[in-house]
């Protein structure tokens, strides 16, 4: 099967997701922590923060998805067995695009893990 | 490729599931070591291919009796004053509810984990295709676990704001120390850092009075270690740490008298830290907190003398007397709680001669020395006097 503008995966398209990943956990939390860390209004609502970890996680989800969605088209396309470790090229690159399409579904997880207090929490409580 | 699905983690769960009763042997199918598990080829380790091993369940469980008697003494704990199952308070009752709904997942994934050894070993023994390995592991270990927590973190989290809703009773301050609880009713503290509770408000110790169906503010304090405040029946646990005031609002549900610990490790005397909270009437409340503030009942008795004597003054306070030492608990109106020495011994005369006497010895770790020098008269009219401050 042929794809259009396949891509050659590397550790950097691995990694990506997760470092997505990392950065919402990070900007979520900051953000909650900058606005309830003076613990003084908790009964407060805090609509500009979950509105901002809303705008910082659609991104993040369509990145995860995106990422997920090419590594897993390009992977079904060659397939090959499990577990890809022999030393070519061509087993590299069916590794790298395998282990993005789980690293990018455990990172998309994550991230609505992340999100989910955001949505169903109004308050510094 | 094939995967082996009677691999070392199954034999592992299949070996942990075993009880008397069970005495099925677990037989290796083709390899000579742990089926499926990685042997060395060539100098890689691979997984084994087309190897299986078959694992068969001689006997059907069984019931055994000691088990059974073990289970019931067990269960037997989860009533009564100290339990979360008392439903005794708001929070409580949630984390109870709580409970309920995982301890129903857990059995049903424990179903679904027990019907797939089964399948994999007596209905569909024989070595499975990669497909359907990668459909269980995509569908059984990704997809279902990601289900299952997505519930669980909804669930949890749509509880959580009403625990933390804003109290509308009493402010109660309590500090943990070592290896008691000093409790301040009406107190003007507030949460935050801070360097300690405030020590303003009716003091009293070891036991907390809350009125039922009201939100009572708990501001929480330490001036030594971490301890951690408890009372299962009616919230779940918030520490008390040094140099903070936590805040916790409770809202007990049901009158009545139940248990309160500390739950995070403090010193030699931590498992005897204990204390009580009896839930009343907003009445009975209101009634209680006004007569734990007038000064001692009983201003005239030799014990009095022998107390104020022998420099217990020092470290206890009795308000109406010259003993105002702040080290240890308020004795004020100390016969009228249920236990001394922090929910460790009931209340009568005996055991506070006891506790005197032999402080070191009924909890160990404790900061007050034994007094078992002093005469026994000396012991017994202190004893008795104490006894007799309602």
């Amino acid at each position: 099967m042929q794809l259009d503008n396949r891509t050659r995966d590397n550790l950097w398209t691995l990694i990506s997701t997760p470092a997505v990943w990392g950065v919402h956990f990070l900007f979520c939390y900051f953000v909650a922590a900058y606005v309830c860390a003076p613990n003084t209004r908790i009964f407060e609502p805090i609509g500009g923060v979950r509105v901002a970890i809303a705008l910082a996680t659609l991104p993040a989800l369509a990145f995860c998805a995106f990422a997920g969605i090419r590594a897993t088209r390009e992977w079904r396309a060659f397939r090959g067995d499990l577990p890809f470790d022999a030393p070519t090229a061509e087993d590299r690159e069916r590794f790298l695009e395998f282990s993005t399409m789980l690293l990018a579904a455990l990172s998309f997880v994550a991230i609505v893990f992340t999100a989910l207090p955001a949505l169903l929490v109004q308050d510094c409580r | 490729m094939r995967i082996a699905l009677a691999d070392p983690p199954m034999t592992a769960i299949l070996a942990l599931t075993r009880v008397p009763g069970f005495t099925g042997p677990i037989e290796e199918g083709q390899s000579s070591g742990m089926a499926g598990g990685p042997i060395r080829q060539g100098g890689q380790h691979r997984v084994s291919r087309g190897t299986s091993c078959s694992v068969r369940l001689g006997r059907s469980f069984k019931a055994s009796p000691p088990l059974l008697l073990a289970t019931l003494v067990l269960i037997s704990g989860c009533r009564g004053p100290q339990s979360t199952f008392a439903d005794a308070g708001l929070e409580a009752s949630s984390v109870a509810a709580l409970f309920w709904w995982m301890l129903g997942g857990a059995v049903l994934i424990w179903f679904f984990v027990i019907g797939l050894s089964v399948y994999a070993t007596k209905a569909h023994p024989g070595a499975h295709s990669d497909k359907t390995g990668l459909r269980l592991i995509i569908w059984g270990g990704c997809v279902f676990p990601t289900v299952v927590l997505t519930i669980l973190l909804v669930f949890g989290l749509q509880m959580m704001p009403d625990f933390r809703a804003p109290a509308n009773g009493p402010r109660i301050a309590i500090s943990g120390e070592r290896f008691w609880w000093r409790v301040f009713y009406d107190s003007p503290a507030e949460p935050g850092v801070a360097r300690s509770l405030p020590h303003e408000g009716i003091e009293s110790a070891n036991e907390i009075w809350l009125p039922v169906g009201r939100r009572t503010e708990l501001l929480l304090g330490s001036p030594d270690v971490i301890h951690s405040f408890w009372v299962p029946a009616i919230a779940g646990k918030t520490d008390t740490i040094p140099g903070r005031i936590n805040r916790l609002v409770v809202e007990p549900t049901r009158e009545g008298l139940y248990n309160g610990v500390c739950a995070e490790f403090c010193g030699t005397a931590h498992a005897q830290m204990a204390f009580r909270v009896r839930v009343v009437s907003q009445e009975d409340y209101e009634t209680y907190v006004a007569a734990q503030g007038q000064p001692a009942a009983v201003l005239d008795h030799p014990g009095l003398d022998a107390f104020l004597a022998n420099g217990c003054g020092a470290c206890h306070t009795v308000r109406g007397t010259e003993a105002d030492g702040r080290v240890g608990p308020d004795l004020t109106h100390v016969a009228s709680r249920e236990t001394i020495g922090a929910g460790i011994l009931a209340m009568n005369e005996a055991n506070l001669a006891r506790f005197i006497s032999s402080t070191e010895h009924v909890k160990p770790g404790v900061q007050m020395p034994s007094f078992g020098v002093l005469p026994d008269e000396e012991i017994a009219a202190i004893a008795a006097w104490l006894g007799s401050l309602q």
